[in-house]
């Protein structure tokens, strides 16, 4: 099986290949287009600012390569939130192929800290990226800006207010968790990805 | 629920785990990824690494220790220790760190909270305080503690959090390694008066010790080395305990 990491201007990108090693899976790290379009999986990580690492995908043309992407691809974070529409972060159109927009967390109380950084919970799971669970897991977070629900949420985090925390539409999946930072449960989540 | 996180502290010399009491008296503790990944297994929800060696060799060695850390460890690790600019930042999170942490380099160049969360995102720096009460209040240490500054801890915490920190360490220093109870007045305090987390350390003795800092303390997480790698508390327990007394971790 191939699969293939998108190489660009974010952070992290190395903690998903470790991840997958410990599964015993060897990774391509790559910005090659032939290498991404033909790979088995493409797994589409992430951290940094949304409009920067927008406009670098532009400038490299990924962002047309990845909406294109036939095979299943995963968005982790902020791969997750440039998947959709638009975010508040920058004030960047982002690839679009989730029709919503990204927000910033308004914290309500004194307690509401953003960014929403730690371990909490899944609840309402509904893809295949969480097969085989049995009760609400916790995984880690760490993410100032929110997608709301809609009609393709995967699984919903009350943090402030109830919001995505993965999505699904055909070949696209997306999270806004690290599940190569979230232990045991996390690892069921990369395995079910590569079982697709 | 955001869960109230458990983070054992992982002082490295020379590649090997250490812990001081009251910052001297170095005991050796074991393999810093075995004892890491022990730590992962049984539920530890973060791990911080701190590289406690002066020299530059240390510095490649205790690189080389993140990037096996990175490797084998499923769950988030800060690295603190001998941070003192962007480029040490750059050479730690490239080596697979998800946060770093600074302490006295901060002090000495505040700018560099600034620059750290510009160029990584807020989320990446804590900014960790040693601080001691003295008869002017609370003020801050430089230096593992050894050198005094006029530093308030609120006030720069203060600070570090307007700077763009994503988390602050407190550490109190009166309460470092006696294990009698965290600085829980101190820490609701800072709970209150920042709008970040406040992950608590130093003093932890026993399982009501981390209750009473995440209730009187108000702390997001507690941090602890000795008890955990002495095996005078297990983080399994201790987790059941602390859902039993209704604080919400992860089990």
């Amino acid at each position: 099986m191939n699969i293939a990491i998108v190489k660009y201007n974010a952070g992290n990108i190395y903690s998903v290949d470790y991840a997958l090693k410990r599964l015993g899976v060897e990774a391509v790290i790559t910005s090659d287009k032939e290498i991404l379009t033909k790979a088995d999986k493409v797994i589409f990580p992430g951290v940094g600012e949304a409009e920067t690492t927008m406009n670098y995908l532009r400038e490299q043309k990924l962002d047309l390569l990845i909406k294109d992407l036939k095979q299943p691809t995963l968005g982790i974070c902020l791969g997750m939130q440039l998947m959709c529409r638009h975010s508040e972060e920058g004030n960047a159109d982002c690839l679009g192929i989730f029709d919503i927009d990204v927000k910033k967390f308004q914290p309500k109380r004194h307690e509401d800290k953003v960014p929403h950084m730690g371990w909490n919970t899944l609840t309402n799971t509904n893809s295949d990226l969480f097969k085989g669970f049995e009760k609400e897991e916790f995984v880690y977070f760490v993410h100032s800006f929110y997608v709301p629900l809609n009609d393709y949420t995967a699984a919903t985090t009350d943090y402030i207010l109830p919001y995505s925390s993965a999505l699904h539409k055909d070949n696209f999946y997306a999270t806004q968790f690290h599940p190569e930072k979230s232990g045991a449960v996390g690892e069921r989540i990369l395995r079910n990805f590569l079982d697709l | 629920m955001l869960a109230k996180r458990i983070i054992p502290c992982l002082d490295i010399k020379d590649g090997q785990t250490v812990k001081g009491t009251n910052f001297v008296n170095l005991r050796k503790a074991g393999d810093p990824v075995e004892l890491g990944r022990a730590y992962s297994e049984q539920g530890a929800d973060e791990l911080v690494y701190l590289d406690i060696t002066a020299s530059h060799e240390g510095r490649k060695t205790f690189t080389d220790l993140v990037k096996r850390v990175a490797a084998n460890i499923s769950i988030p690790f800060t690295v603190g220790g001998g941070i003192h600019e962007l480029s040490d930042v750059d050479r730690l999170l490239s080596a697979g760190a998800d946060k770093v942490s600074i302490n006295s380099s901060a002090i000495k160049n505040p700018q560099l909270i600034d620059d750290i969360a510009k160029h990584f995102g807020a989320q990446v720096c804590v900014v960790a305080i040693d601080a001691k009460q003295t008869k002017f209040g609370w003020k801050c240490f430089l230096n593992g503690g050894r050198i005094e500054t006029d530093k308030d801890l609120f006030d720069w915490a203060k600070e570090a959090n307007e700077r763009g920190a994503g988390e602050i360490l407190f550490t109190s220093m009166d309460h470092d390694g006696v294990k009698t109870g965290y600085a829980n007045e101190a820490l609701a305090t800072l709970s209150d008066l920042l709008t970040i987390p406040v992950i608590a350390s130093g003093g932890a003795g026993n399982m009501e010790h981390f209750k009473d800092t995440f209730v009187k303390g108000k702390a997001d997480a507690a941090l602890a080395a000795s008890v955990f790698h002495f095996g005078e508390i297990k983080i399994p327990e201790l987790k059941h305990y602390l859902c039993a007394e209704g604080i919400n971790v992860r089990l």
